[in-house]
């Protein structure tokens, strides 16, 4: 039996492999312990992290490493430290221990150059606010305009191309309220595109959001990692991870467990990320749903 | 002709053009930080922050310095003293404002009571725009002036503030000073509305135009110049009001801004309670 604070060490022989070995589907185990040393700094760079609120710890000695074109998944129950992870990439909590390092750099001074775009939960949002489509995803551009946030052609251009790209142009004039589920996570989508960070931090995408909206939005994402960019999403669609997630982090409290999706996504460490038999279901239908996948 | 000569015959007087004056450039600017208000759920903090600046105004009046300057120091020192008992107390923050608010208020309440009568307590509870001074009008037009070039300034870096602060503080914006940025102008503004309506009366001017347009238009711009015209409207008309019944000018503003707030609950074309009931019914 596991208990749940051991490291599994194991798992993060997946430090060793090359940056680009991950492709979606394939089990890749090149490991050649020279690349290693060649290896392009990692794009977020999570070390040892201790986060308290009012003394009570959030997350401990977290540590993990995402390489820029990669999608990574992160699993846990509510409470368990996914939203504080968040916070400390975003540079929003100062850690009792332990540092985040974006492209190699402290967080805070990465802010102003808008390389994290963060996709909130719907819950996160007011959807009665007096804001058109439109007006959220230029709100992406804003790190880009002198302090009275007038768009230049070039943003224009930008929140265009990124409404088209999620398919929401025509819903431009939209207010937010008015829009479905599956519109409402494309219009925060399409901001963070606008904004053009190459860090991407989605947090539950996939909640309320119809099957046509999770599939354009999962095609994006892995179009999005074609270019490079990097991506940590939260998600409780566990069927989903393993059909393009590259890498999966299990957290509770800490990191259990983070590497390879083949590797580390297993019952074992699913049981010990959710405690017990609760995760037999989403494991079974996990394994379905990577069937249908490879149909196709 | 009754109706010309209803609108004329107060402009006689030299006090009653002034009034309007004021209270109309007053409704603007509380108007304008209105909006801000209902969309931040600050209405609280609001009725908070005008108390609150009390005892302020009784200090200056006492020091003959401008009352803004009291008011401010008090208006702002009220809302460090709710962020910092909040933080390091268990207590909930509504129990908070509620707490400090009434702290600084009653001490304003003793001090105006223990100072030479040259305080007026009816004048700083219920406003005197009938009997304004002209320093006290310079001192409204500097006030408006700032919070008026404030907000043109940043009014997009406080919506997205009020709107997804978050995000706000994703790209770097300094969510701090946006945040004391907005209640400075409130501790300002309370002092403005403080001359035409009096404490008690100013959170009035402070959300009802706001709430009136929220319920009005779905865009933030448009809320915006309706919140102005309802309460400019308001203050025009509640000063005439005032006049022609001898009754109290802050309370008649407020009136009529209550009860155009009303108009746009019934009425307002998407989120009216008749169109809603209609809607209801096809449902």
């Amino acid at each position: 039996m596991h208990s749940a604070n051991r490291y599994p060490t194991h798992f993060y022989l997946v430090h060793s492999s090359p940056a680009n070995s991950y492709p979606a589907h394939a089990s890749a185990h090149s490991s050649s312990a020279a690349s290693a040393a060649h290896a392009p700094a990692a794009s977020i760079d999570v070390e040892n992290l201790t986060i308290a609120y009012h003394g009570k710890v959030a997350l401990h000695g977290a540590t993990l490493q995402l390489k820029a074109g990669s999608i990574c998944g992160l699993v846990g129950m509510n409470g368990a430290g996914k939203s504080t992870l968040f916070k400390a990439i975003m540079g929003f909590v100062k850690p009792v221990t332990g540092r985040v390092l974006i492209n190699g750099l402290p967080v805070r001074r990465v802010q102003k150059q808008n390389v994290v775009a963060y996709v909130p939960q719907a819950e996160e949002v007011d959807w009665n606010f007096p804001v058109s489509v439109y007006d959220v995803v230029m709100m992406g551009r804003y790190g880009y305009m002198n302090f009275l946030r007038i768009p230049s052609a070039r943003d224009r251009q930008v929140v265009r191309e990124s409404l088209e790209k999620l398919q929401i142009w025509e819903l431009r004039d939209r207010q937010i309220g008015e829009l479905s589920g599956g519109q409402k996570k494309r219009t925060f989508f399409a901001r963070a595109l606008a904004q053009q960070g190459t860090v991407l931090l989605l947090d539950e995408p996939f909640t309320g959001v119809d099957v046509k909206t999770e599939k354009a939005m999962i095609d994006l994402l892995l179009e999005l990692r074609q270019q490079g960019h990097t991506i940590l999403i939260s998600t409780h669609d566990l069927a989903s991870i393993t059909t393009f997630c590259d890498q999966v982090v299990l957290i509770n409290r800490t990191i259990l467990a983070y590497g390879d999706t083949s590797e580390v996504f297993t019952q074992e460490n699913l049981s010990r990320t959710f405690g017990g038999g609760l995760a037999d279901l989403p494991f079974t239908k996990s394994r379905l749903a990577r069937g249908s996948q490879e149909e196709r | 002709m009754d109706l010309l000569h209803w609108f004329t015959a107060p402009l006689q007087h030299e006090f009653m053009v002034k009034a309007i004056l004021v209270s109309a450039l007053v409704g603007l600017v509380c108007s304008v930080l209105s909006c801000y208000m209902t969309l931040k759920s600050w209405a609280l903090m609001g009725d908070a922050v005008s108390h609150a600046v009390m005892p302020g105004v009784v200090i200056a009046y006492v020091l003959k310095i401008p009352l803004a300057i009291g008011a401010f120091i008090f208006g702002v020192g009220s809302v460090i003293a709710i962020g910092f008992i909040k933080a390091q107390t268990r207590i909930k923050e509504d129990t908070v404002i509620g707490l400090v608010f009434t702290g600084f208020f009653a001490l304003g309440l003793v001090l105006v009571s223990k100072t030479p009568s040259s305080v007026d307590l009816t004048h700083i509870l219920f406003g005197n725009v009938l009997g304004i001074s002209n320093a006290d009008i310079i001192q409204t037009v500097i006030i408006s002036a700032i919070t008026l070039v404030t907000i043109a300034l940043f009014r997009k870096d406080l919506l997205l503030f009020c709107f997804d602060p978050t995000h706000a503080r994703s790209i770097g914006l300094n969510i701090g000073a946006l945040h004391y940025t907005l209640l400075s102008l409130l501790s300002l503004t309370a002092v403005a509305g403080l001359q035409t309506v009096g404490i008690i009366l100013v959170v009035a001017m402070l959300v009802t135009p706001g709430a009136t347009a929220y319920l009005l238009t779905d865009r933030f711009d448009r809320m915006m110049v309706l919140a102005m015209l309802s309460g400019v409207f308001s203050s025009v008309i509640g000063t005439y009001i005032s006049y022609h019944i001898d009754g109290a000018t802050g309370g008649c503003i407020v009136v009529v801004q209550t009860l155009l707030f009303v108009l746009a609950m019934i009425f307002a074309p998407k989120h009216g309670l008749l169109v809603r009931a209609r809607q209801n019914r096809i449902a």
